[in-house]
């Protein structure tokens, strides 16, 4: 064999063979759009609920939670409608997840309320004793950075203006710490005083389960 | 110095390097799989499970199995090439480069830095960090084999060769990303498309990473420790080629039944049973290069981590396109069985054939014999032990939970609640740390021959 004495040549002809499989099954695809299609149903998240996009990525919540429910009975059943293509038109990156110590999220939006969500990502096992989820009761205590939302929003291409994403912002927070918010006892109870009047960590992390599978459930309402 | 100029300074600084990393990336290991039978090893959000969980995976898989191959590729370069490196000085510079990286990496992921893609969390300063060591080696390998005092290239140097390039392309692909600050940034790819880019870089990263270069340790230290050839050169040609040519498609095997479009899955389903073809060529030829000298699995201490090390290859590669399949990845997949799928390979295959060509190399480049040849015996028994109880642990656990979480009562509802599912598996995440702790005295024991042995006096020369 030729090849075997000159490397630079071998090297080229390994580069070829890696490829083909590469641009068949990987970079062709990226450029067909029924890879990824766009549905008008889907919204993109707003500034609260990336930045609680954002939280769930730095703290591996994708280590244990997959987002994709497959089209299977007891999948849907557990879980409900399985995920379609469209729903993940704004998500960079993907966070399907690949191993479920804890159950699938892409359905949690609107399954319980905010005040369900502060109590048990604060202290799972004050819900379920015998839960292995880590506690994160210190998100309440962090308030929420919005220094970068606004970049972040027009990275990701949402077609936010500045003011808007402000908007967003100021809404949430005065929706969480207003006197009739339905779950306010509960998110006092985690949040520090000094705090309640702010947004934290948790907060915009809940905004954003609340938003997982939402849409797909408005569009079904609608129909 | 050594007969020939040769550089073993940097091969021994990688050795060690690779054995930091494995303790390190262990103890981060047992940390974790404490924590999913007792969530209060949780104690600070840099001990959380989800940040942990990385640390783990990157610490070994970027930091001891990295080292190890830069190690190895550096020894196995210049005596196939009869040459030294061409550039020594690149080469440790690379060194304390990769170190230095590895450790940023580690504190940035315990920091919550966490880009989420698995096997390429890291944050984009330190991609480039990783493109830059990768390019040093790159430059040393080439320049190094361009510069070549043997015409004919051995199979080994082959699988450098592709692991150079392959690692380059998909690294690059995977992590193009737009910054947002120095700490953060988004892919370049959204939803299907960043799943299927993503695996097709998991899979063949681990591929790259966990396969190629062992099997460039396995051809190269298999022959060396047991003074017989590789049976059949032709059959090597024919899997390096396949092997490489067949990876790249199989990726989303690990998307199965997600929102991926079902022709991906398909093709990428159909290459993975390809791939047992390639796969099981090395399994025999490392069988068959052992015919009539089986005895050497009780003389030669080195032969049994060689000839176990290809045989959990070869059960990996059968396991793996199985579970790849539509209708039994429905059930195994995001279950514990893929964790023990996984662990066969990097406990089983990968650590037992760096550990032998350590064992192999490390005496030769440090001119001392080996420190104990029964320490080596305990390790070998000790990782056995410690990687099957792991496994077969895992398989069942997933098999159990894959069954419940299907099962169904008489009127079709579901028969157990999610919790349910998970409690009934601490029993077996109880007996998994204790087999993690039998396997990591034996990479302690490993750590400590090895350490004992270049603290030994050198032979006298011969010359």
């Amino acid at each position: 064999m030729g090849i075997t004495s000159k490397p630079v040549v071998f090297a080229v002809l390994a580069a070829v063979v890696i490829l083909i499989g590469t641009t068949v099954t990987v970079f062709i695809p990226l450029f067909m759009p029924s890879t990824q299609p766009v549905s008008p149903y889907i919204k993109p998240y707003t500034a609260v609920e990336q930045e609680g996009r954002d939280i769930y990525m730095r703290e591996g919540c994708n280590n244990c939670h997959t987002q994709t429910v497959r089209p299977l009975r007891t999948e849907v059943l557990r879980y409900g409608e399985y995920s379609k293509p469209e729903e993940f038109a704004y998500d960079r990156p993907f966070l399907w997840g690949s191993r479920r110590t804890g159950p699938d999220l892409n359905r949690v939006g609107g399954k319980y309320p905010d005040s369900w969500h502060y109590k048990h990502t604060a202290h799972p096992q004050s819900m379920f004793e015998k839960s292995n989820m880590p506690p994160y009761g210190w998100l309440a205590k962090n308030r929420l950075d919005t220094g970068y939302s606004f970049k972040k929003t027009s990275t990701l291409g949402y077609g936010y203006s500045e003011s808007e994403v402000q908007q967003q912002i100021a809404q949430y927070r005065a929706t969480v710490t207003s006197a009739s918010y339905p779950s306010k006892e509960s998110r006092d109870q985690v949040t520090p005083p000094e705090l309640q009047n702010e947004l934290t960590e948790m907060d915009a992390l809940i905004a954003y389960l609340q938003k997982l599978g939402r849409d797909v459930k408005n569009m079904e309402a609608a129909r | 110095m050594n007969e020939a100029g040769y550089n073993y300074r940097v091969v021994r600084g990688f050795a060690f390097s690779a054995l930091f990393w494995l303790v390190i990336g262990l103890v981060v290991g047992l940390w974790i799989a404490f924590e999913m039978f007792n969530p209060a090893l949780n104690l600070t959000p840099w001990l959380s499970f989800g940040r942990l969980r990385v640390v783990h995976t990157n610490g070994l898989g970027l930091g001891f199995g990295l080292a190890a191959i830069f190690s190895t590729s550096y020894y196995i370069l210049q005596r196939l090439t009869r040459t030294p490196l061409l550039f020594p000085r690149l080469a440790q510079a690379h060194l304390y480069l990769f170190n230095t990286a590895i450790a940023l990496a580690a504190i940035s992921l315990f920091a919550g830095m966490n880009t989420t893609r698995e096997y390429g969390e890291l944050e984009w300063p330190l991609d480039i960090v990783v493109v830059i060591f990768w390019v040093m080696f790159a430059v040393n390998v080439f320049g190094t084999l361009i510069k070549r005092q043997e015409k004919q290239m051995y199979i080994s140097l082959w699988y450098i060769i592709s692991m150079t390039v392959a690692i380059a392309i998909l690294y690059i692909v995977n992590n193009l990303e737009i910054p947002i600050n120095l700490f953060k940034s988004y892919t370049l790819y959204s939803g299907a498309n960043d799943a299927n880019v993503e695996w097709w870089y998991a899979h063949n990263i681990v591929g790259f990473i966990f396969t190629v270069p062992i099997l460039a340790m396995f051809y190269y230290f298999l022959p060396k420790s047991t003074g017989l050839p590789i049976y059949s050169h032709r059959l090597s040609i024919v899997s390096f080629w396949a092997l490489n040519f067949a990876y790249l498609w199989t990726g989303a095997h690990h998307l199965m039944l997600t929102p991926l479009p079902e022709w991906i899955q398909t093709v990428a389903m159909a290459f993975s049973i390809f791939l047992i073809a390639p796969s099981w060529g090395s399994v025999v030829n490392g069988y068959y290069t052992l015919q009539g000298n089986w005895d050497q699995m009780r003389t030669n201490y080195l032969t049994k981590f060689f000839i176990a090390g290809i045989t959990f290859y070869g059960l990996q590669t059968l396991q793996g396109p199985l579970q790849g399949l539509r209708t039994l990845n429905a059930f195994f997949h995001y279950t514990d069985w893929v964790v023990g799928h996984v662990h066969m390979g990097t406990m089983g295959w990968v650590t037992m054939v760096i550990s032998a060509s350590f064992y192999y190399m490390i005496p030769r480049i440090t001119n001392r014999e080996l420190y104990s040849v029964k320490l080596a015996n305990t390790h070998f028994w000790l990782i056995l032990v410690g990687q099957f109880t792991w496994t077969i642990t895992m398989w069942i656990a997933g098999i159990q939970q894959g069954a419940m979480w299907k099962a169904t009562n008489p009127d079709g509802s579901l028969m157990y609640n999610f919790l349910d599912t998970v409690t009934s598996l601490y029993p077996y995440y109880k007996l998994r740390f204790v087999a993690g702790v039998i396997y990591f005295i034996g990479i302690l024991v490993f750590a400590w021959n090895l350490i004992m042995t270049v603290r030994k006096q050198p032979n006298q020369s011969e010359a």
